[in-house]
């Protein structure tokens, strides 16, 4: 069926009334509507809509960097070092003289993708451990579980830590060092999830239909584990971003002169009791981002896993 | 639950009192420093090569002979009273000093060092060449390094050096006097007492070892047998803290009195507080930028003297090394034997892209550079790749830890990278040895001076090096140096760019804090406080 | 481990609630026992093995070479081939796995090449500075973290609830290299109200003889008010940093478990039956929560204990997080390994602890 065609056969009580009908007709509606009344609790909740703006914001900013940032983010002028805020320049500058709003700006790129970078490669090496453990059962699940446990009592930043310099710097690198660290508590959380379902009618259902393990662990299983996934997941959203700060910290992320935010407070922190804000922009910069996903994480659960906190 | 909300009261007020009044200042009769001392990995002087080793054995050993800190060419006698060269320069004879005392008590007899001696060379350690290179080995060194009686010490070389040559290596810390009789007590395994030492004391300095807590502090105390005068403050107290921001605050605040690793900038913000003043000195260590030889850029004359013109020299030094360095662009630093102060190059962007058109790249290259992932060098970095780009010359940085670079370095398997070469010793040979010798360019040669690690294949310097250790005339040795110097800066695969300046900021009330011109002279006996 | 606190922890419960319900005999129940205690510790010994093969792999991978730690940059071909030999290197890796197994049985974890001292002894006095500062972080958390939860759930939607809400939330994203910076500007810097970097004045340091190498209870055992005085002054703010983060998560999951309990029916019992509210909330429910609250206090406490570098940096604090890192980067894999082990055993340790906890207080099993 087109989507075309379902809007206009639901014209007459207008798109609203499409998604809140009680009785859809595909399977395609129901979903819709059901995500349409997850928006409406969604929206109720004015901190989780602070979130969204505060991460839609930071997706802006980075799509529009080159518009918005209002000088070089990488050459400076070494005479117009440590100056601070103006006029020309609202941050100040930093040590080598370029513009730390600039620099602000253009890091929201690399923010956003290590964030997304390591949502996209931890959560589905998560899933796929988990569900695989979880469906199997026996020593499949001993074994998987028994690695996951391993890098679980790893302390993570040294892990992390281990893995960039093995690597070699460049934020591709802390990227999947990150992603290598964090996937662990998605296989649990997956396990637990799949291990509710998997005796489930429906599962019993579509085996009884001949599906495939595979089939079944992708169409049937996977499914169930997303939205207590996604949640999980943003809700980490800020501790990737932390974690990948804490690198540019030790030295070991960004390669300079990349603004990565972790690296600014890094090189600013020698000047943090003479010129505040070379290290304190940027810090104030993570907290906001990382503040933001934690509310949007907060307020997804609510609307997705409502047995973590929604209406009681 | 009540006693729970008691508790949480509790708790609040624990973090909210303010315990500020206990504080106060450093005890009058002990130095407090802030430093980076976490690569001390050895105090045993047969062992010790790390700058902050040197430092701590430059104030708790004393060796046969030392130089003066104000003119680095003039020897004197410590330990040893007077010494002798044979006419062939083949043999010295020191008479020791009389009335010397270890800290333990025990008096220092010619015995005591030459036991040092043979000691340093048979455990041979990593700085163990510094005496081996005299021909000694673990095998002749009982020979060749006696006490003749309790004053006489001979010491036999196997061919005739400079005498210069012998003595300035006599005065590096892996030449330090221990104490025979207290050292032997704890000898395991014949490793003369090797192991006991790594954490324990054995001297005649000025100051005796406390203690030593690895990454936290180092502490000594004033050596009550010690045979010069006697120094001024009972105790330093030296607190490992490598976060140069924390230990500006902890001299800003008066909980210690030295800082010893600030960053330029904090430099300039201590300079405007009159509640502090600075110590500096230069160093035998210069900055250096090395191209390695296998790149089929880098090996091109032209590309590697077009680099030359392409580093701002002054701009790094007075804005990013502010007080940290000065220009310099031959291979030996300032003080040395025949050290030149030639500064032939300067940032010339047209230049450069003259001589790069003449080596057929005037599109420029791309290349990486290895760096130490440290605020100054980063900052280098970034000044060098924007300098180069200027000439279409497109540098990635790969910042690292310091071994990490250091390894890969060692493999050759880098492109550009920057980093500090330190003397060895106070002798030229040292540097030229390094940059001017490259005895096997195989990628399995044993030698790995810098030459080597850039693939810089140069079969006739190395002979000139080496001859030149023999040259008993002194004008003429440095003759050959400034030679040297001048072809390596001609032609040489490293950009020479700055030697160092040891910066250490003080509070108003402590006075006399000698910097000497190498780590090992750094010293405390003569520091005190109002 | 989040996901079983956060699952209830179907799989270590199954097994108590089933034996009540059949209320077999002791001896089944004793043989059962055995035989959980035994897979438990087959399967430690499993993680521990996994944990040190990774460690020993990463050690391999590392371009780091772990000669250049020992003899520096400027030694000679012979002193260094000689080291390479001493150390092992030239034999296969899994040789060099096996002897270094064999040497731990028998409780020796080698010597640490940056530190010229034994593993053993450098942990001993490392993991003493983390240990007292993540307690206190822990005590801090707890005791503020929990009643701010149970708060926030029964205000809930209310101001209380925005507030602890807002507030755990911040503690998720500041980082922390960051706001200690700015802790030692203003508290210590500006206002005098905290210690400096380090665990005590740097001259009271070297005076003091530590016992347990927990300074505060050393300083309390020798009755030196003046140094508790002291390493309290010094702890404060760091202690306070980590326990504000700790306190985010433990008020976080008080309030979701909370929340779960005030929805069942026997508080709405207990309240019709006239129980006041403040024991219905602080007695019933939150004695109910008990019991994942404390896999999440362990949970965070086995965090604080891995050592945090980042901290310890900015406080110029000598715990195990810092020594691990300078290790892992100087390739001493002697060091690292062995860190590690404490690392992972604390982790394991604190999780089998709170496993038993969970047995000893879960209501059902009491029952």
């Amino acid at each position: 069926m087109s989507k075309t065609d379902v809007i206009g056969s639901a014209a007459p009580q207008g798109l609203r009334g499409w998604l809140s009908t009680d009785t859809p007709h595909s399977r395609f509606q129901a979903r819709m509507g059901r995500l349409w009344f997850g928006w409406l609790t969604f929206r109720r909740n004015r901190l989780a809509m602070l979130g969204l703006s505060i991460v839609l914001l930071l997706c802006a900013v980075a799509l529009f960097a080159p518009l918005l940032a209002p000088y070089n983010p990488v050459q400076g002028v070494l005479n117009d070092r440590l100056q601070a805020g103006s006029a020309a320049h609202w941050f100040g500058t930093d040590n080598m003289g370029r513009d730390i709003l600039s620099r602000l700006v253009y890091g929201a790129r690399y923010t956003l993708l290590v964030v997304v970078l390591v949502a996209v490669t931890a959560a589905p090496i998560g899933l796929l451990v988990g569900t695989v453990a979880g469906y199997f059962g026996g020593w499949v699940d001993t074994v998987l579980m028994r690695v996951t446990d391993i890098f679980l009592a790893f302390p993570k930043l040294i892990l992390a830590l281990a893995f960039v310099a093995a690597l070699g710097p460049g934020l591709e690198n802390a990227v999947l060092a990150i992603a290598l660290t964090s996937w662990p508590p998605y296989a649990r959380l997956a396990r637990a999830e799949t291990l509710t379902v998997r005796t489930a009618d429906y599962i019993a259902a579509a085996r009884l239909q001949g599906l495939s393990h595979p089939r079944l662990i992708v169409g049937h299983i996977m499914p169930m584990c997303t939205s207590s996934l996604i949640v999980r997941v943003t809700l980490d959203m800020a501790g990737i971003i932390l974690t990948a700060a804490g690198l540019g910290f030790l030295g070991l992320g960004a390669q300079p002169p990349l603004p990565e935010w972790g690296a600014m407070i890094s090189e600013g922190r020698q000047f943090l009791l003479n010129q505040w804000w070379v290290a304190t922009v940027p810090g104030l910069a993570i907290f906001i981002v990382s503040l933001g996903f934690n509310l949007l994480g907060d307020g997804l659960r609510d609307v997705l896993d409502p047995r973590a906190g929604g209406n009681g | 639950m009540r006693k729970y909300l008691a508790g949480a009261a509790l708790g609040t007020v624990l973090a909210m009192t303010p315990y500020g009044l206990a504080l106060a200042d450093t005890p009058k009769d002990t130095l407090v420093m802030a430093f980076a001392i976490d690569d001390i990995i050895s105090l045993d002087p047969g062992e010790a090569f790390e700058i902050s080793t040197g430092e701590y054995t430059g104030n708790t050993y004393d060796r046969l002979v030392a130089f003066d800190i104000k003119d680095v060419s003039k020897l004197r006698g410590t330990l040893a009273e007077s010494w002798t060269v044979s006419d062939d320069a083949l043999t010295y004879t020191f008479k020791m000093r009389k009335g010397v005392k270890f800290a333990s008590g025990n008096p220092v007899t010619a015995e005591d060092a030459a036991f040092s001696l043979q000691r340093a060379v048979i455990l041979n350690k990593s700085p163990a060449f510094i005496l081996t290179q005299f021909g000694l080995t673990p095998d002749n060194v009982k020979d060749k390094v006696k006490a003749v009686d309790a004053d006489t010490l001979v010491f036999q070389v196997d061919k005739p050096y400079a005498p210069s040559f012998v003595l300035n290596c006599l005065t590096a810390t892996v030449a330090s006097v221990v104490d025979k009789v207290e050292v032997m007590k704890h000898e395991k395994n014949g490793d003369f007492g090797n192991e006991w030492l790594k954490t324990n004391y054995a001297g005649t300095g000025a100051y005796a070892l406390r203690q030593w807590k690895p990454g936290e502090s180092l502490s000594l105390v004033a050596n009550e047998n010690y045979w010069g005068e006697k120094p001024k403050l009972k105790r330093v107290l030296i607190r490992q803290v490598k976060e140069s921001a924390s230990q500006q605050l902890l001299l800003e605040k008066g909980d210690v009195d030295i800082a010893r690793n600030l960053e330029a900038d904090q430099l300039k913000t201590a300079k405007t507080n009159a509640n502090l003043h600075l110590v500096s000195a230069p160093k035998g260590t210069v900055w250096y930028v090395g191209l390695n030889q296998k790149n089929q850029y880098l090996q091109k004359p032209e590309v590697r003297k077009a680099l030359k013109y392409l580093v701002d020299y002054d701009g790094i030094a007075n804005v990013i090394m502010a007080g940290r360095a000065t220009k310099h662009q031959t291979f030996l630093p300032n003080g040395f034997l025949g050290a030149s102060n030639d500064t032939p190059y300067a940032l010339d962007v047209a230049k450069a892209k003259d001589l790069l058109k003449q080596a057929g790249l005037e599109n420029g290259f791309k290349a990486t550079i290895d760096t130490r992932n440290v605020t100054m060098t980063t900052q280098i970095a970034q000044s060098l790749q924007s300098t180069f780009a200027q000439a279409g010359v497109q540098l990635e940085i790969i910042p690292g830890d310091g071994k990490q670079v250091l390894t890969k370095y060692r493999a050759r398997n880098h492109d550009i990278t920057m980093f500090q070469w330190g003397a060895d010793y106070q002798d030229p040979h040292t540097n030229a040895e390094t940059f001017a010798s490259n005895p096997d360019n195989s990628d399995e040669g044993k030698v790995k001076t810098l030459a080597w690690r850039n693939a810089w294949d140069i079969p006739d310097l190395t002979k000139i090096t080496a001859a030149n250790l023999m040259e008993r005339d002194s004008a003429k040795r440095a003759a050959v140096y400034q030679d040297l110097q001048k072809t390596i800066l001609e032609n040489s695969p490293f950009i020479i760019m700055f030697q160092e300046t040891e910066v250490a900021v003080a509070r108003k009330n402590v006075k006399n804090l000698v910097l000497g011109p190498s780590f090992d002279t750094n010293l405390y006996a003569g520091v005190s406080k109002d | 481990m989040t996901g079983r606190a956060e699952q209830g922890g179907p799989e270590t419960v199954r097994p108590s609630r089933s034996g009540a319900r059949q209320a077999s005999p002791g001896r089944i129940r004793l043989k059962r026992a055995g035989m959980m205690a035994l897979r438990t510790l087959g399967s430690l010994a499993v993680t521990f093995l996994g944990l040190l093969i990774i460690t020993f792999l990463i050690g391999r991978v590392l371009p780091i070479d772990p000669v250049l730690a020992a003899v520096g940059d400027r030694a000679p071909a012979d002193v260094y081939d000689r080291v390479y030999h001493e150390m092992g290197l030239h034999l296969p890796l899994y040789q060099q796995f096996f002897d270094y197994v064999m040497r731990v049985f028998q409780g020796d974890f080698g010597t640490s090449v940056l530190t010229s001292r034994p593993v053993l002894d450098d942990i001993v006095r490392v993991f003493p500075a983390t240990l007292e500062l993540a307690t206190i972080a822990t005590i801090l958390g707890v005791l503020l973290g929990v009643p701010m939860g149970v708060l926030a759930a029964v205000h809930r939607g209310r101001w209380p609830d925005h507030c602890v809400r807002v507030l755990g939330l911040f503690g998720y994203s500041l980082p922390v290299f960051w706001l200690g910076l700015v802790g030692l500007l203003l508290f210590y810097m500006k206002l005098d109200w905290v210690g400096g970097p380090g665990r005590l004045d740097a001259a009271m340091e070297d005076f003091f003889e530590p016992v347990t190498g927990l300074i505060l209870v050393d300083a309390l055992l020798q009755g030196d008010m003046e140094v508790f005085r002291n390493a309290v002054s010094h702890i404060t703010l760091p202690a306070a940093l980590l326990a504000y983060f700790s306190l985010a998560y433990i008020a976080r999951m008080t309030r979701s478990f909370m929340l779960e309990q005030l929805a069942q029916e026997y508080v709405l019992t207990a309240r019709v039956k006239g129980v006041s509210e403040a024991r219905v909330i602080w007695r019933h429910a939150l004695g109910n929560v008990m019991v994942p609250l404390i896999t999440v206090i362990a949970l965070s406490y086995a965090h604080l204990l891995e050592g945090s570098v980042l901290t310890e940096t900015v406080f110029a604090w000598p715990g195990l997080g810092s020594y691990i890192t300078s290790s892992l980067l100087n390739a001493d894999m002697n060091a690292v390994l062995g860190g590690t082990i404490i690392v992972g055993g604390v982790f394991i340790g604190i999780n089998l602890l709170s496993d038993l906890l969970y047995r000893l207080f879960d209501p059902r099993a009491r029952r």
